[in-house]
C-alpha cells in the first residue's frame, strides 16, 4: 500500500441517542481511489460529512498525512480535502457559474473576500477541466441537473486540494453525464495523482471505477478490498440484504450484477 | 452594464440624494444661508440643526437595516428574511419600550438603557427565531416566516401591555416611537448610531467571502473552509446589535431591510463583495429619499418615515412572496 493520505480510526457519531456510525477505521493510501459502498441509510454521507468536519461531535481520530485533523482550522482542511456534495438542492440566489467555481477559492482569499495570486488560473484551469468554460456566464440555476453537477465539480477543483470526496457524484445524471463525470474524476486521479473517495450505492460504477471499496452497513464496516471482489453474493448479501444475478460484461471481462429479491442470502 | 460601474452609479446616486435632501422642505434654504448663518434667518439653524443631523441618521440607519437585511437573507438563504419580517425589530421594539417603561436613564458603557433594551430584545428575537428553525430542522419560508409572525405577535402583545400599564405619557412616546421616525434636533442620534452600523458594516465586509459560501448552503460553506457556526454565531450577534441600535434611535422603520437588498441583488447580482457596497448605498439613499417625501408630502404636517416605506414595502413583500418557488 502507498503511504496513507488518510488515516480513519475508530470513528463513531451518535446523534440523540441514536448510533449512525461506528467504529469506522480506513487507510487510504495517496492517489488511491476509493468507493464507499451501501444501502441508503448505511451512513456513507454521513461519513464523508464526518471526515470534512460538516458534522462535527464524533469521536475517534482521522488524520491526513500523519496529522490529525483535530489540529486543523477549516480553512486548512478545505485546502487538502475538496468536497462534492449530492447533486440536488436548489440555489435561492442566482450566483452565476464562474462565480460559484470562484467561491471554491475560499479556504486560499484574504478578509474582505480578497483574491489570492492563483485564483484567476486555478479557476481557469478548473472550468476547463469539469468543461463548463461554455455556461460560465450562465446563472446556476438555470442548469440542467448534468450541467450543475459538473459546475459544482468545477468548484471543488479550484479548491487547489490533492483530495476529493464525491458524494454519490453521478445520482439522478443521465447515462451521457455519468459518463461525464466518471471521466473528469478519473482523469484528476490518472492525471494529477488526486486520492478520491466517493459515496455510492451503484456496485457495477463502483466495480468500473475500480480501486478499492469500503462496504457500510448499519454504520458500521462489513466489508473493505478490491472492488473486483465485490460481485460475489456473499458479500453483496451481507452489504446490501439482497439477492444478485451476474452479467460477464465482455468488454472489460468485469462480473457485472444486477439486483434479483430483496431477501439476505443463507 | 458592468456590475462595477453599476457601483459606481449608487455611490454619485447616494451622493446626490444626501446632499440634495437637507435642501429641500417647507422652509426654503439657500446656499447663501447655510455659509454665512444670520442670526435673523432661521435657514441656517433648520439646515444645520434640524436637517442635516435627519438626513444623516436616515442615511446611517437605511444603511444599517439594509445591510442586516442582507446579512439575514444570506444567513437563512431566503429573500424574505429581514429585520422586520424575522421579528427583530419587534424584539427591538419591545426591548426599547420596556427601556422607556421602566426609565432606565442610566448609561450602561456610554449607551442608554433605551438602547441596550433594544439589542437584548433583538438578540431574544432571533435566538428564538433561529432556535426554532434549527428545532424544526426546516429553514424553508414557510417555516420561517411562521416563527417571525409568532414572535412578532408575542412581542406585540408584550408591547401592549406595557401600554397598557403606562401613563398617558409613556403610552404616546411608545406609540409615536413604534411608528418609526427621525424627528430630532442636532447630532448626538447619529453619533449614537454611527459606531454600531459602522463596526457591523465592516464586520460584514471582511467576511464577504464566507457570506457568500453561507448563501449557497452551510455544508458546502463547510467544505470550502468556513467555519460555520462560529461566523454565524458572530453574525448573528453583530447584526442584531446593528438593528437594535438602529431600532433603539429609529423606531422599527419597517421593509428597509427587505427591499434595498433586493433590488440591489437585481442590478449587481448575488456576489456580496459587489452586494455590499451597493446595499450600504442604497439603503443609505432609500431612507432618506423616504424621508424627505415623508416629511414634505403633507407639510407642514410630517408623516413618520416608517409608515411610508410599510406602505412601499407590504405590497412588494407580497410581490416577492408571490413570485413562486424561485423566491422561497
Amino acid at each position: 500500500m502507498s503511504e496513507p493520505a488518510l488515516e480513519i480510526e475508530s470513528l463513531s457519531l451518535s446523534i440523540r441517542g441514536q448510533s449512525i456510525l461506528s467504529d469506522v477505521s480506513a487507510r487510504i493510501g495517496a492517489g488511491e481511489t476509493w468507493s464507499i459502498i451501501g444501502a441508503n441509510g448505511a451512513g456513507k454521507s454521513t461519513l464523508l460529512k464526518c471526515l470534512m468536519r460538516i458534522h462535527t461531535g464524533w469521536t475517534g481520530h482521522v488524520r491526513l498525512h500523519g496529522q490529525s485533523v483535530a489540529d486543523l482550522s477549516q480553512r486548512e482542511l478545505a485546502r487538502r480535502i475538496a468536497y462534492v456534495p449530492q447533486p440536488g438542492g436548489d440555489q435561492r440566489f442566482p450566483y452565476t457559474v464562474r462565480e460559484f467555481v470562484r467561491m471554491g477559492r475560499f479556504a486560499w482569499s484574504g478578509p474582505f473576500g480578497t483574491a489570492h495570486p492563483g485564483d484567476a488560473d486555478a479557476i481557469e484551469s478548473a472550468m476547463k477541466r469539469a468543461d463548463v468554460e461554455v455556461f460560465s456566464d450562465r446563472a446556476l440555476g438555470t442548469l440542467s441537473g448534468g450541467e450543475r453537477q459538473k459546475v459544482f465539480i468545477a468548484a471543488a477543483l479550484a479548491q487547489g486540494s490533492d483530495m476529493l470526496m464525491l458524494d454519490e457524484p453521478t445520482a439522478f445524471l443521465d447515462y451521457r453525464h455519468q459518463a461525464e463525470v466518471a471521466e473528469i474524476v478519473h482523469a484528476l486521479n490518472v492525471e494529477n495523482g488526486a486520492t478520491i473517495l466517493s459515496v455510492t450505492h451503484d456496485v457495477n460504477a463502483a466495480m468500473l471505477t475500480g480501486g478499492h471499496a469500503l462496504a457500510l452497513r448499519g454504520g458500521e464496516v462489513v466489508w473493505t478490498g478490491p472492488t473486483g471482489e465485490l460481485a460475489c453474493e456473499r458479500i453483496l448479501g451481507l452489504i446490501f440484504g439482497a439477492t444478485f444475478r451476474f452479467l460477464d460484461d465482455p468488454v472489460t471481462g468485469l462480473r457485472l450484477v444486477a439486483p434479483q429479491g430483496a431477501r439476505t442470502p443463507s | 452594464m458592468k456590475s462595477y460601474s453599476w457601483l459606481i452609479l449608487f455611490l454619485l446616486g447616494s451622493l446626490v440624494v444626501f446632499a440634495a435632501a437637507p435642501l429641500i422642505g417647507g422652509h426654503g434654504v439657500s446656499l447663501e444661508s447655510i455659509l454665512r448663518p444670520d442670526p435673523e434667518d432661521p435657514a441656517g439653524t433648520i439646515f444645520w440643526d434640524i436637517r442635516l443631523p435627519r438626513v444623516c441618521l436616515a442615511w446611517i440607519a437605511g444603511a444599517g437595516l439594509a445591510m442586516a437585511g442582507m446579512a439575514f437573507q444570506s444567513l437563512f438563504r431566503n429573500a424574505l428574511a429581514t429585520p422586520f419580517t424575522l421579528g427583530v425589530s419587534s424584539g427591538a421594539s419591545l426591548g426599547a419600550a420596556v427601556g422607556v417603561r421602566l426609565g432606565w436613564g442610566a448609561a450602561l458603557f456610554g449607551l442608554s438603557g433605551v438602547s441596550v433594551g433594544a439589542m437584548g430584545g433583538a438578540l431574544l428575537a432571533i435566538a428564538i427565531v433561529y432556535g426554532l428553525t434549527r428545532l424544526k430542522r426546516d429553514c424553508t419560508t414557510s417555516a420561517m416566516l411562521l416563527a417571525g409572525v409568532a414572535v412578532n405577535f408575542f412581542f406585540s402583545s408584550l408591547i401592549l401591555l406595557l401600554q397598557y400599564t403606562a401613563d398617558f405619557y409613556d403610552t404616546f412616546r411608545i406609540l409615536r416611537w413604534l411608528m418609526g421616525g427621525l424627528q430630532m434636533v442636532g447630532f448626538e442620534a447619529p453619533l449614537r448610531t454611527l459606531p454600531f452600523v459602522g463596526a457591523g458594516g465592516l464586520l460584514l465586509a471582511v467576511l464577504v467571502g464566507e457570506l457568500n459560501l453561507l448563501s449557497v448552503g452551510e455544508e458546502l460553506a463547510a467544505s470550502r473552509g468556513v467555519a460555520v457556526a462560529r461566523t454565524k454565531t458572530v453574525l448573528f450577534l453583530a447584526v442584531s446589535c446593528m438593528v437594535g441600535a438602529v431600532v433603539s434611535v429609529c423606531g422599527p422603520v419597517g421593509f428597509v431591510g427587505l427591499m434595498c437588498p433586493h433590488i440591489c441583488r437585481l442590478i449587481v447580482g448575488p456576489d456580496h463583495r459587489r452586494l455590499l457596497p451597493a446595499t450600504i448605498l442604497f439603503g443609505g439613499a432609500f431612507l432618506v429619499a423616504s424621508d424627505t417625501v415623508a416629511r414634505t408630502v403633507f407639510a407642514p404636517t410630517e408623516l413618520p418615515v416608517g409608515i411610508f416605506t410599510s406602505f412601499l414595502g407590504g405590497p412588494f413583500f407580497l410581490w416577492l412572496l408571490l413570485r413562486g418557488p424561485k423566491s422561497s
